[in-house]
Protein backbone atom coordinates (compact mmCIF):
# COMPACT_ATOMS: atom_id res chain seq x y z
CA UNK A 1 0.00 0.00 0.00
CA UNK A 2 2.24 2.74 1.30
CA UNK A 3 4.36 1.80 -1.59
CA UNK A 4 2.18 2.27 -4.34
CA UNK A 5 1.55 5.39 -3.13
CA UNK A 6 5.25 6.39 -3.40
CA UNK A 7 5.35 5.18 -6.80
CA UNK A 8 1.74 6.99 -7.34
CA UNK A 9 4.03 10.39 -6.21
CA UNK A 10 7.18 9.55 -8.28
CA UNK A 11 5.44 8.31 -11.73
CA UNK A 12 4.43 11.08 -13.71
CA UNK A 13 1.01 11.94 -13.71
CA UNK A 14 -1.31 11.95 -16.99
CA UNK A 15 -0.93 15.46 -16.89
CA UNK A 16 2.75 15.41 -17.30
CA UNK A 17 2.53 13.05 -20.06
CA UNK A 18 -0.54 15.42 -22.01
CA UNK A 19 1.71 18.75 -21.36
CA UNK A 20 4.65 17.00 -22.99
CA UNK A 21 3.20 15.07 -25.99
CA UNK A 22 1.45 18.59 -26.16
CA UNK A 23 4.64 20.77 -26.53
CA UNK A 24 6.55 17.65 -28.85
CA UNK A 25 3.15 18.18 -31.22
CA UNK A 26 3.93 22.17 -31.20
CA UNK A 27 7.46 21.87 -31.17
CA UNK A 28 7.02 19.72 -34.24
CA UNK A 29 4.89 22.15 -35.65
CA UNK A 30 6.92 25.59 -35.26
CA UNK A 31 9.53 23.43 -36.66
CA UNK A 32 7.85 22.67 -39.73
CA UNK A 33 6.91 26.32 -40.03
CA UNK A 34 10.59 27.30 -39.56
CA UNK A 35 11.71 24.49 -42.24
CA UNK A 36 8.96 26.12 -45.03
CA UNK A 37 10.47 29.47 -44.46
CA UNK A 38 13.93 28.81 -44.82
CA UNK A 39 13.37 27.19 -47.86
CA UNK A 40 11.12 29.38 -49.44
CA UNK A 41 13.72 32.11 -48.77
CA UNK A 42 16.27 29.93 -49.98
CA UNK A 43 14.90 28.69 -52.90
CA UNK A 44 13.85 32.51 -53.68
CA UNK A 45 17.14 33.61 -53.21
CA UNK A 46 19.36 30.82 -54.87
CA UNK A 47 17.27 31.01 -57.91
CA UNK A 48 17.07 34.93 -57.98
CA UNK A 49 20.48 35.39 -57.75
CA UNK A 50 21.50 32.90 -60.68
CA UNK A 51 20.92 35.70 -62.53
CA UNK A 52 23.68 38.07 -61.01
CA UNK A 53 25.74 35.08 -61.13
CA UNK A 54 25.40 32.92 -63.65
CA UNK A 55 24.61 35.25 -66.73
CA UNK A 56 26.82 37.62 -64.95
CA UNK A 57 24.46 40.45 -64.93
CA UNK A 58 25.43 43.50 -63.43
CA UNK A 59 22.94 44.16 -60.06
CA UNK A 60 23.13 47.86 -60.69
CA UNK A 61 21.56 47.18 -64.49
CA UNK A 62 19.29 45.41 -63.06
CA UNK A 63 17.66 47.72 -60.62
CA UNK A 64 18.63 50.66 -62.04
CA UNK A 65 18.08 49.42 -66.03
CA UNK A 66 15.34 50.29 -68.04
CA UNK A 67 15.32 47.99 -70.71
CA UNK A 68 13.81 44.49 -69.75
CA UNK A 69 14.27 42.07 -72.69
CA UNK A 70 16.24 38.92 -71.50
CA UNK A 71 15.96 36.63 -74.43
CA UNK A 72 17.92 39.28 -76.66
CA UNK A 73 21.37 40.66 -76.33
CA UNK A 74 21.32 44.22 -75.48
CA UNK A 75 24.25 46.98 -76.07
CA UNK A 76 26.70 45.54 -74.35
CA UNK A 77 26.88 42.50 -75.42
CA UNK A 78 24.38 40.87 -72.40
CA UNK A 79 20.89 40.17 -72.65
CA UNK A 80 18.80 43.73 -70.76
CA UNK A 81 17.51 42.46 -67.81
CA UNK A 82 16.62 45.99 -66.06
CA UNK A 83 13.78 45.82 -63.11
CA UNK A 84 13.55 49.61 -62.72
CA UNK A 85 10.17 50.05 -65.19
CA UNK A 86 8.18 47.66 -62.51
CA UNK A 87 9.68 48.30 -59.57
CA UNK A 88 8.81 52.12 -60.22
CA UNK A 89 5.31 50.86 -61.29
CA UNK A 90 4.85 48.60 -58.33
CA UNK A 91 5.70 51.77 -55.90
CA UNK A 92 3.24 53.83 -57.66
CA UNK A 93 0.16 51.61 -58.04
CA UNK A 94 0.58 50.96 -53.89
CA UNK A 95 1.74 54.43 -53.24
CA UNK A 96 -1.56 55.67 -55.22
CA UNK A 97 -3.86 52.92 -53.96
CA UNK A 98 -2.41 53.62 -50.16
CA UNK A 99 -2.57 57.07 -50.58
CA UNK A 100 -6.69 56.83 -51.82
CA UNK A 101 -7.32 54.17 -49.33
CA UNK A 102 -5.88 55.60 -46.19
CA UNK A 103 -8.60 59.09 -46.03
CA UNK A 104 -11.73 56.62 -46.92
CA UNK A 105 -10.73 54.18 -44.11
CA UNK A 106 -9.92 56.86 -41.41
CA UNK A 107 -13.68 57.92 -42.33
CA UNK A 108 -14.91 54.88 -42.29
CA UNK A 109 -13.37 54.27 -38.58
CA UNK A 110 -14.23 57.32 -37.50
CA UNK A 111 -17.77 57.19 -38.90
CA UNK A 112 -18.39 53.58 -37.14
CA UNK A 113 -17.28 54.44 -33.38
CA UNK A 114 -17.92 57.78 -32.82
CA UNK A 115 -21.40 58.53 -35.62
CA UNK A 116 -23.32 55.56 -36.67
CA UNK A 117 -25.19 53.73 -33.84
CA UNK A 118 -24.20 50.12 -33.09
CA UNK A 119 -26.79 48.33 -35.98
CA UNK A 120 -25.06 51.29 -38.91
CA UNK A 121 -21.67 50.09 -37.42
CA UNK A 122 -22.17 46.63 -37.47
CA UNK A 123 -23.84 46.92 -41.04
CA UNK A 124 -20.52 48.66 -42.33
CA UNK A 125 -18.17 46.39 -40.90
CA UNK A 126 -20.01 43.76 -42.32
CA UNK A 127 -20.25 45.01 -46.00
CA UNK A 128 -16.03 45.77 -45.64
CA UNK A 129 -15.15 42.76 -44.23
CA UNK A 130 -17.42 40.96 -46.97
CA UNK A 131 -15.08 42.91 -49.95
CA UNK A 132 -12.55 40.74 -48.34
CA UNK A 133 -13.74 37.43 -49.01
CA UNK A 134 -13.92 38.21 -52.70
CA UNK A 135 -11.52 36.31 -55.10
CA UNK A 136 -8.92 38.77 -56.87
CA UNK A 137 -10.07 37.65 -60.29
CA UNK A 138 -13.17 39.16 -59.66
CA UNK A 139 -11.81 42.65 -59.07
CA UNK A 140 -9.81 41.59 -61.75
CA UNK A 141 -12.87 41.16 -63.74
CA UNK A 142 -14.60 44.17 -62.52
CA UNK A 143 -12.05 46.74 -62.96
CA UNK A 144 -11.78 45.59 -66.23
CA UNK A 145 -15.37 45.77 -67.19
CA UNK A 146 -15.45 49.14 -65.25
CA UNK A 147 -12.62 50.86 -64.65
CA UNK A 148 -10.88 50.14 -67.69
CA UNK A 149 -13.26 51.82 -69.62
CA UNK A 150 -14.38 54.60 -67.40
CA UNK A 151 -10.46 55.86 -67.38
CA UNK A 152 -11.01 55.36 -71.02
CA UNK A 153 -13.71 57.90 -71.43
CA UNK A 154 -11.70 60.57 -69.23
CA UNK A 155 -8.06 60.36 -70.03
CA UNK A 156 -8.35 58.65 -73.49
CA UNK A 157 -5.85 56.11 -75.03
CA UNK A 158 -6.41 52.34 -73.76
CA UNK A 159 -7.58 53.22 -69.99
CA UNK A 160 -5.38 50.44 -69.33
CA UNK A 161 -2.49 51.60 -66.62
CA UNK A 162 -1.30 52.62 -63.26
CA UNK A 163 -4.64 54.76 -62.54
CA UNK A 164 -6.89 51.81 -63.18
CA UNK A 165 -4.49 49.51 -61.46
CA UNK A 166 -4.23 51.92 -58.49
CA UNK A 167 -7.83 52.09 -58.46
CA UNK A 168 -8.76 48.63 -58.37
CA UNK A 169 -6.01 47.83 -55.90
CA UNK A 170 -7.54 50.71 -53.41
CA UNK A 171 -10.82 48.48 -53.40
CA UNK A 172 -8.87 45.43 -52.63
CA UNK A 173 -7.23 47.26 -49.79
CA UNK A 174 -9.75 49.00 -48.48
CA UNK A 175 -11.30 46.39 -45.87
CA UNK A 176 -7.74 45.42 -44.34
CA UNK A 177 -6.91 49.32 -43.52
CA UNK A 178 -10.49 49.82 -42.75
CA UNK A 179 -10.68 47.37 -40.24
CA UNK A 180 -7.13 47.81 -38.04
CA UNK A 181 -7.74 51.47 -38.22
CA UNK A 182 -11.11 50.77 -36.76
CA UNK A 183 -9.41 48.45 -34.29
CA UNK A 184 -6.58 50.99 -33.50
CA UNK A 185 -9.05 54.12 -33.32
CA UNK A 186 -11.30 51.62 -30.74
CA UNK A 187 -7.77 50.92 -28.48
CA UNK A 188 -7.69 54.45 -27.69
CA UNK A 189 -9.08 54.19 -24.21
CA UNK A 190 -11.96 55.77 -22.80
CA UNK A 191 -10.67 58.00 -20.31
CA UNK A 192 -8.26 60.16 -22.93
CA UNK A 193 -12.27 60.77 -24.36
CA UNK A 194 -13.83 61.86 -21.14
CA UNK A 195 -10.59 64.32 -20.38
CA UNK A 196 -10.48 66.00 -23.63
CA UNK A 197 -14.82 66.59 -23.41
CA UNK A 198 -13.82 67.54 -19.81
CA UNK A 199 -12.08 70.28 -21.33
CA UNK A 200 -14.66 71.76 -23.37
CA UNK A 201 -13.74 70.19 -26.66
CA UNK A 202 -15.69 69.15 -29.40
CA UNK A 203 -16.28 66.17 -30.95
CA UNK A 204 -14.38 66.50 -33.57
CA UNK A 205 -11.53 68.45 -31.50
CA UNK A 206 -11.72 65.24 -29.30
CA UNK A 207 -10.97 62.86 -32.62
CA UNK A 208 -8.78 64.88 -34.28
CA UNK A 209 -6.69 66.02 -31.74
CA UNK A 210 -6.87 63.31 -29.19
CA UNK A 211 -8.24 59.62 -30.93
CA UNK A 212 -6.25 60.33 -34.29
CA UNK A 213 -2.88 61.44 -32.57
CA UNK A 214 -2.88 58.34 -30.32
CA UNK A 215 -3.80 56.02 -32.77
CA UNK A 216 -1.05 57.01 -35.20
CA UNK A 217 1.10 54.47 -35.13
CA UNK A 218 -1.81 52.08 -35.30
CA UNK A 219 -3.40 53.72 -38.29
CA UNK A 220 0.35 53.87 -39.96
CA UNK A 221 0.51 50.34 -39.53
CA UNK A 222 -2.77 49.67 -40.76
CA UNK A 223 -1.49 51.64 -44.14
CA UNK A 224 1.55 49.62 -44.60
CA UNK A 225 -0.58 46.47 -44.06
CA UNK A 226 -2.92 47.74 -46.65
CA UNK A 227 0.48 48.81 -48.86
CA UNK A 228 1.98 45.37 -48.07
CA UNK A 229 -0.63 43.86 -49.74
CA UNK A 230 -1.44 46.29 -52.61
CA UNK A 231 2.39 45.39 -53.64
CA UNK A 232 2.18 41.82 -53.37
CA UNK A 233 -1.50 41.46 -55.61
CA UNK A 234 -0.82 40.32 -58.83
CA UNK A 235 -4.00 38.66 -60.42
CA UNK A 236 -6.33 41.61 -60.61
CA UNK A 237 -3.55 43.84 -61.57
CA UNK A 238 -2.83 42.26 -64.09
CA UNK A 239 -5.45 42.58 -65.74
CA UNK A 240 -5.92 45.97 -65.71
CA UNK A 241 -2.80 47.63 -66.10
CA UNK A 242 -1.76 46.74 -69.49
CA UNK A 243 1.61 44.64 -68.90
CA UNK A 244 4.32 46.74 -71.17
CA UNK A 245 7.24 46.91 -69.81
CA UNK A 246 8.55 50.82 -69.83
CA UNK A 247 9.02 53.10 -67.36
CA UNK A 248 5.86 55.03 -66.78
CA UNK A 249 5.68 58.45 -67.79
CA UNK A 250 1.68 59.14 -67.12
CA UNK A 251 -0.38 57.35 -65.01
CA UNK A 252 -2.70 56.11 -67.98
CA UNK A 253 -0.75 54.28 -70.51
CA UNK A 254 0.05 50.54 -70.05
CA UNK A 255 2.57 49.45 -67.82
CA UNK A 256 3.77 46.41 -65.66
CA UNK A 257 4.79 45.83 -62.01
CA UNK A 258 7.03 43.09 -60.48
CA UNK A 259 4.15 41.13 -59.53
CA UNK A 260 1.80 41.37 -62.66
CA UNK A 261 5.31 40.85 -64.76
CA UNK A 262 5.77 37.43 -62.86
CA UNK A 263 2.65 36.02 -63.01
CA UNK A 264 2.38 37.10 -67.20
CA UNK A 265 5.92 35.75 -67.80
CA UNK A 266 6.43 32.60 -65.35
CA UNK A 267 4.21 30.37 -67.34
CA UNK A 268 6.10 31.09 -71.22
CA UNK A 269 9.60 30.77 -69.66
CA UNK A 270 11.92 27.32 -69.56
CA UNK A 271 13.96 26.81 -66.35
CA UNK A 272 17.04 27.13 -65.77
CA UNK A 273 17.50 29.94 -68.52
CA UNK A 274 18.00 33.72 -68.04
CA UNK A 275 14.35 34.46 -69.15
CA UNK A 276 13.09 32.06 -66.04
CA UNK A 277 15.92 33.49 -63.81
CA UNK A 278 15.04 37.09 -64.02
CA UNK A 279 11.92 36.59 -63.42
CA UNK A 280 13.23 34.68 -59.95
CA UNK A 281 15.04 37.75 -59.31
CA UNK A 282 12.01 39.88 -60.03
CA UNK A 283 10.48 37.88 -57.19
CA UNK A 284 13.25 38.28 -54.71
CA UNK A 285 12.78 41.90 -54.85
CA UNK A 286 9.44 41.62 -54.07
CA UNK A 287 10.56 39.33 -50.95
CA UNK A 288 12.75 42.11 -49.82
CA UNK A 289 10.26 44.55 -50.34
CA UNK A 290 7.93 42.55 -47.78
CA UNK A 291 10.60 41.98 -45.87
CA UNK A 292 11.33 45.15 -45.69
CA UNK A 293 7.37 46.68 -45.22
CA UNK A 294 7.31 43.77 -42.35
CA UNK A 295 10.08 45.40 -40.37
CA UNK A 296 8.33 48.93 -40.76
CA UNK A 297 5.21 47.91 -39.19
CA UNK A 298 7.36 46.18 -36.01
CA UNK A 299 9.58 49.64 -35.92
CA UNK A 300 6.42 51.62 -35.92
CA UNK A 301 4.77 49.02 -33.11
CA UNK A 302 7.54 49.54 -30.97
CA UNK A 303 7.61 53.32 -31.12
CA UNK A 304 3.72 53.56 -30.44
CA UNK A 305 4.40 50.95 -27.57
CA UNK A 306 6.55 53.16 -25.95
CA UNK A 307 5.23 55.93 -26.33
CA UNK A 308 2.64 54.52 -23.52
CA UNK A 309 5.05 53.18 -21.46
CA UNK A 310 7.75 55.50 -21.29
CA UNK B 1 -19.23 86.19 -6.56
CA UNK B 2 -21.01 85.29 -9.71
CA UNK B 3 -19.62 81.86 -10.15
CA UNK B 4 -22.53 80.22 -7.98
CA UNK B 5 -23.88 76.89 -9.36
CA UNK B 6 -26.94 75.03 -7.95
CA UNK B 7 -29.40 72.38 -8.44
CA UNK B 8 -32.91 72.55 -8.17
CA UNK B 9 -35.06 68.97 -7.87
CA UNK B 10 -32.20 67.33 -10.15
CA UNK B 11 -33.71 63.24 -10.85
CA UNK B 12 -31.57 61.57 -13.04
CA UNK B 13 -32.56 58.26 -14.49
CA UNK B 14 -30.71 55.11 -16.01
CA UNK B 15 -33.17 53.91 -18.39
CA UNK B 16 -36.46 53.23 -15.90
CA UNK B 17 -34.18 53.20 -12.71
CA UNK B 18 -34.08 56.18 -10.89
CA UNK B 19 -30.61 57.40 -9.18
CA UNK B 20 -31.25 60.52 -8.30
CA UNK B 21 -34.13 61.56 -6.42
CA UNK B 22 -34.57 65.37 -6.18
CA UNK B 23 -31.60 66.90 -5.10
CA UNK B 24 -31.31 70.57 -4.11
CA UNK B 25 -27.88 72.17 -3.63
CA UNK B 26 -26.35 75.50 -3.82
CA UNK B 27 -22.30 75.51 -4.67
CA UNK B 28 -20.99 79.07 -3.71
CA UNK B 29 -17.38 80.69 -5.38
CA UNK B 30 -14.48 80.34 -2.81
CA UNK B 31 -15.17 77.51 -1.37
CA UNK B 32 -14.92 73.94 -1.40
CA UNK B 33 -18.23 71.56 -0.59
CA UNK B 34 -17.14 67.43 -0.21
CA UNK B 35 -20.08 65.35 -1.60
CA UNK B 36 -20.00 62.03 0.83
CA UNK B 37 -21.95 59.03 1.28
CA UNK B 38 -21.92 55.78 1.14
CA UNK B 39 -20.39 53.92 -2.88
CA UNK B 40 -23.61 53.90 -4.84
CA UNK B 41 -25.33 56.43 -3.56
CA UNK B 42 -25.07 58.91 -6.72
CA UNK B 43 -21.90 60.95 -5.81
CA UNK B 44 -20.62 60.55 -9.29
CA UNK B 45 -23.81 60.75 -11.35
CA UNK B 46 -24.82 63.99 -9.61
CA UNK B 47 -21.35 65.47 -10.14
CA UNK B 48 -21.84 64.50 -14.05
CA UNK B 49 -24.57 66.07 -14.22
CA UNK B 50 -22.88 69.68 -13.05
CA UNK B 51 -20.69 69.69 -16.19
CA UNK B 52 -23.09 67.36 -18.66
CA UNK B 53 -20.76 64.68 -19.00
CA UNK B 54 -23.73 62.60 -18.55
CA UNK B 55 -24.90 63.26 -21.40
CA UNK B 56 -22.15 61.24 -23.34
CA UNK B 57 -24.01 57.95 -21.93
CA UNK B 58 -26.93 56.84 -23.92
CA UNK B 59 -30.48 56.60 -21.88
CA UNK B 60 -30.43 59.14 -19.38
CA UNK B 61 -33.28 61.43 -18.56
CA UNK B 62 -32.07 64.38 -16.40
CA UNK B 63 -34.82 66.50 -15.10
CA UNK B 64 -35.20 69.59 -12.71
CA UNK B 65 -32.54 72.49 -13.05
CA UNK B 66 -28.88 73.26 -12.70
CA UNK B 67 -28.07 77.11 -12.69
CA UNK B 68 -24.45 78.40 -13.34
CA UNK B 69 -24.92 82.44 -12.43
CA UNK B 70 -28.72 81.94 -12.78
CA UNK B 71 -28.45 80.41 -16.52
CA UNK B 72 -29.81 77.09 -16.63
CA UNK B 73 -26.74 74.70 -18.02
CA UNK B 74 -29.33 72.57 -19.78
CA UNK B 75 -31.09 75.19 -21.67
CA UNK B 76 -30.59 74.19 -25.68
CA UNK B 77 -29.32 77.74 -26.04
CA UNK B 78 -26.23 76.44 -24.00
CA UNK B 79 -23.28 74.82 -25.95
CA UNK B 80 -22.31 72.05 -24.04
CA UNK B 81 -18.28 72.68 -24.58
CA UNK B 82 -18.48 75.74 -23.49
CA UNK B 83 -20.38 74.43 -20.22
CA UNK B 84 -17.52 72.52 -19.46
CA UNK B 85 -14.84 75.15 -19.91
CA UNK B 86 -17.07 77.44 -17.20
CA UNK B 87 -17.04 73.77 -15.19
CA UNK B 88 -14.05 71.73 -15.33
CA UNK B 89 -13.25 67.99 -14.09
CA UNK B 90 -11.00 66.17 -12.75
CA UNK B 91 -11.07 62.57 -12.88
CA UNK B 92 -10.36 59.84 -10.00
CA UNK B 93 -7.74 57.65 -11.86
CA UNK B 94 -5.36 60.65 -13.38
CA UNK B 95 -5.88 60.93 -17.17
CA UNK B 96 -3.15 63.10 -18.81
CA UNK B 97 -2.99 62.43 -22.37
CA UNK B 98 0.26 60.55 -23.33
CA UNK B 99 1.11 63.65 -24.92
CA UNK B 100 4.03 66.19 -22.90
CA UNK B 101 3.38 68.31 -19.95
CA UNK B 102 3.41 71.17 -22.15
CA UNK B 103 0.82 69.66 -24.76
CA UNK B 104 -1.38 68.03 -22.00
CA UNK B 105 -1.48 71.88 -20.21
CA UNK B 106 -1.92 73.94 -23.33
CA UNK B 107 -4.84 71.53 -24.37
CA UNK B 108 -6.89 73.24 -22.91
CA UNK B 109 -6.39 76.86 -24.30
CA UNK B 110 -6.01 75.49 -27.69
CA UNK B 111 -8.80 74.48 -28.82
CA UNK B 112 -9.92 77.50 -27.60
CA UNK B 113 -8.06 78.87 -30.50
CA UNK B 114 -5.21 80.53 -28.69
CA UNK B 115 -2.26 80.06 -30.64
CA UNK B 116 0.45 82.81 -29.72
CA UNK B 117 3.44 80.64 -28.41
CA UNK B 118 3.93 83.32 -25.60
CA UNK B 119 0.99 83.10 -24.23
CA UNK B 120 0.65 79.56 -24.16
CA UNK B 121 3.96 79.54 -22.02
CA UNK B 122 2.30 81.91 -19.86
CA UNK B 123 -1.20 80.15 -19.44
CA UNK B 124 0.92 76.51 -19.09
CA UNK B 125 3.40 78.15 -16.34
CA UNK B 126 1.01 80.15 -14.03
CA UNK B 127 -1.41 76.78 -14.48
CA UNK B 128 1.55 74.36 -13.42
CA UNK B 129 2.46 76.99 -10.60
CA UNK B 130 -1.20 77.28 -9.05
CA UNK B 131 -1.22 73.50 -9.15
CA UNK B 132 2.15 73.23 -7.13
CA UNK B 133 3.53 71.15 -9.88
CA UNK B 134 5.21 73.49 -11.54
CA UNK B 135 8.98 73.17 -9.31
CA UNK B 136 8.81 69.38 -10.34
CA UNK B 137 8.32 69.60 -14.15
CA UNK B 138 9.84 73.24 -15.28
CA UNK B 139 12.82 71.87 -16.35
CA UNK B 140 11.34 68.92 -18.16
CA UNK B 141 7.95 70.60 -19.89
CA UNK B 142 8.87 68.10 -23.12
CA UNK B 143 8.43 65.26 -20.72
CA UNK B 144 5.31 62.90 -21.74
CA UNK B 145 2.87 63.08 -18.57
CA UNK B 146 2.52 59.42 -18.56
CA UNK B 147 5.75 59.10 -17.43
CA UNK B 148 5.49 61.05 -13.99
CA UNK B 149 4.15 59.38 -10.61
CA UNK B 150 0.44 59.20 -10.15
CA UNK B 151 0.43 62.58 -7.52
CA UNK B 152 2.55 64.40 -10.35
CA UNK B 153 -0.43 62.94 -12.90
CA UNK B 154 -3.14 64.32 -11.11
CA UNK B 155 -1.73 67.45 -10.33
CA UNK B 156 -0.86 67.57 -13.96
CA UNK B 157 -4.30 66.97 -14.58
CA UNK B 158 -5.39 69.68 -11.90
CA UNK B 159 -3.28 72.22 -13.78
CA UNK B 160 -4.77 71.20 -17.32
CA UNK B 161 -8.23 72.22 -16.01
CA UNK B 162 -6.99 75.31 -14.70
CA UNK B 163 -5.62 76.31 -17.89
CA UNK B 164 -9.32 76.63 -19.64
CA UNK B 165 -9.35 79.00 -16.42
CA UNK B 166 -13.11 78.01 -14.99
CA UNK B 167 -15.25 78.84 -12.80
CA UNK B 168 -16.32 75.71 -10.76
CA UNK B 169 -13.65 73.03 -10.48
CA UNK B 170 -15.73 69.12 -10.01
CA UNK B 171 -13.34 66.56 -8.52
CA UNK B 172 -14.33 63.09 -7.99
CA UNK B 173 -12.54 61.40 -5.40
CA UNK B 174 -9.30 62.70 -7.20
CA UNK B 175 -6.82 61.60 -3.95
CA UNK B 176 -8.67 58.19 -4.20
CA UNK B 177 -5.57 56.60 -6.22
CA UNK B 178 -2.83 58.58 -4.52
CA UNK B 179 -0.43 57.80 -1.70
CA UNK B 180 -0.90 59.86 1.12
CA UNK B 181 1.64 61.90 0.54
CA UNK B 182 0.60 63.14 -2.83
CA UNK B 183 -2.63 63.73 -1.53
CA UNK B 184 -1.82 66.04 1.08
CA UNK B 185 -0.02 67.92 -1.75
CA UNK B 186 -3.20 67.80 -3.90
CA UNK B 187 -4.84 68.66 -0.54
CA UNK B 188 -3.08 71.68 -0.19
CA UNK B 189 -3.30 72.74 -3.92
CA UNK B 190 -6.82 72.43 -3.66
CA UNK B 191 -6.67 74.81 -0.45
CA UNK B 192 -4.71 77.30 -2.19
CA UNK B 193 -6.55 78.10 -5.34
CA UNK B 194 -9.71 77.63 -3.80
CA UNK B 195 -9.89 81.13 -3.24
CA UNK B 196 -10.67 81.93 -7.07
CA UNK B 197 -13.07 78.87 -8.00
CA UNK B 198 -16.02 77.03 -6.77
CA UNK B 199 -14.88 73.26 -5.45
CA UNK B 200 -17.37 70.65 -5.35
CA UNK B 201 -15.31 67.47 -4.25
CA UNK B 202 -16.28 64.12 -3.73
CA UNK B 203 -14.90 61.87 -1.46
CA UNK B 204 -14.73 58.81 0.38
CA UNK B 205 -12.06 60.07 2.93
CA UNK B 206 -13.19 61.90 6.10
CA UNK B 207 -10.53 63.11 6.90
CA UNK B 208 -9.69 64.88 4.20
CA UNK B 209 -13.51 66.15 3.76
CA UNK B 210 -13.44 67.36 7.49
CA UNK B 211 -9.61 69.27 6.66
CA UNK B 212 -10.43 71.25 3.46
CA UNK B 213 -13.96 71.51 2.42
CA UNK B 214 -15.81 74.76 3.78
CA UNK B 215 -19.45 72.40 3.36
CA UNK B 216 -20.31 69.47 3.04
CA UNK B 217 -23.67 67.64 1.96
CA UNK B 218 -24.27 63.60 2.54
CA UNK B 219 -25.99 61.83 0.39
CA UNK B 220 -27.80 58.44 0.52
CA UNK B 221 -29.47 56.54 -2.12
CA UNK B 222 -29.99 59.18 -4.35
CA UNK B 223 -31.16 61.76 -1.87
CA UNK B 224 -29.58 64.73 -0.08
CA UNK B 225 -29.87 63.76 3.66
CA UNK B 226 -27.90 66.87 5.32
CA UNK B 227 -26.10 69.96 3.57
CA UNK B 228 -24.15 72.38 6.09
CA UNK B 229 -21.25 74.10 6.94
CA UNK B 230 -18.52 71.22 7.62
CA UNK B 231 -17.50 72.00 10.98
CA UNK B 232 -21.35 71.46 12.00
CA UNK B 233 -21.79 68.93 10.34
CA UNK B 234 -19.13 66.79 11.65
CA UNK B 235 -19.04 68.18 15.42
CA UNK B 236 -22.86 68.38 15.16
CA UNK B 237 -25.00 66.71 12.41
CA UNK B 238 -29.08 67.30 12.58
CA UNK B 239 -29.56 64.01 11.03
CA UNK B 240 -29.20 60.44 13.21
CA UNK B 241 -27.94 59.16 9.91
CA UNK B 242 -25.46 61.30 9.57
CA UNK B 243 -23.59 61.13 12.40
CA UNK B 244 -23.82 57.18 12.28
CA UNK B 245 -22.26 57.46 8.83
CA UNK B 246 -19.58 60.04 9.48
CA UNK B 247 -18.94 57.64 12.70
CA UNK B 248 -18.54 54.76 10.66
CA UNK B 249 -21.44 52.95 11.98
CA UNK B 250 -22.45 51.62 8.92
CA UNK B 251 -21.68 52.08 4.86
N1 LIG C 1 -23.78 54.41 -16.57
C1 LIG C 1 -24.65 53.91 -15.70
N2 LIG C 1 -25.71 53.20 -16.13
C2 LIG C 1 -26.59 52.69 -15.26
N3 LIG C 1 -26.54 52.84 -13.93
C3 LIG C 1 -25.51 53.54 -13.43
C4 LIG C 1 -24.50 54.11 -14.29
N4 LIG C 1 -23.60 54.75 -13.51
C5 LIG C 1 -24.01 54.57 -12.24
N5 LIG C 1 -25.15 53.85 -12.18
C6 LIG C 1 -25.89 53.50 -10.96
O1 LIG C 1 -26.24 54.68 -10.28
C7 LIG C 1 -26.01 54.57 -8.90
C8 LIG C 1 -25.09 55.64 -8.42
O2 LIG C 1 -23.79 55.43 -8.96
P1 LIG C 1 -22.59 56.43 -8.75
O3 LIG C 1 -21.47 55.96 -9.58
O4 LIG C 1 -23.07 57.80 -8.98
O5 LIG C 1 -22.26 56.21 -7.21
P2 LIG C 1 -21.11 56.87 -6.33
O6 LIG C 1 -21.78 57.52 -5.18
O7 LIG C 1 -20.23 57.71 -7.16
O8 LIG C 1 -20.35 55.59 -5.83
P3 LIG C 1 -18.77 55.42 -5.54
O9 LIG C 1 -18.55 56.06 -4.23
O10 LIG C 1 -18.60 53.94 -5.48
O11 LIG C 1 -18.05 56.05 -6.66
C9 LIG C 1 -25.49 53.16 -8.67
O12 LIG C 1 -26.55 52.37 -8.23
C10 LIG C 1 -25.02 52.71 -10.00
O13 LIG C 1 -25.22 51.34 -10.16
MG1 LIG D 1 -18.15 57.54 -7.84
Amino acid sequence: MKNSLKEKFLSPSKQTYQESFGKIISSFCILIIIALVVSILGFVTTKGIDTFTQSKINVFDFLFGNVWSPSSTGANGKPEVGAAPMIVTSFTVTLISAAIATPFAIACAIFMTFIANNRGSRLLRSTIELLVGIPSVIYGYIGLTLVVPLVRSIYGGTGFGILAGAIVLFVMILPTVTSLTVDSIKSVPDYYIKASYGLGATRWQTIYKVVLKISLPGILTAVIFGMTRAFGEALAVQMVIGNSITMPTNLTTPASTLTSQLTTGIGNTIMGTLQNNALWSLALVLLFMSLFFNILIKIIGKRGAAKYES
Amino acid sequence: MGKILSTKNLRLYYGKSEALHGISLKFLDGEITALIGPSGCGKSTYLRCLNRMNDLLDNVTITGTIKLQGKDIYSPKMSKSEIRKKIGMVFQQPNPFPFSIYDNVAYGPRISGVKDKKVLDEIVETSLKKAAIWDEVKDDLKKNAVALSGGQQQRVCIARTLAVNPDVILLDEPTSALDPISSVKVESTLMDIKKDYNIILVTHNMQQASRISDKTAFMLNGRLIEFDKTEKMFLNPENKITSDYLNGRFG
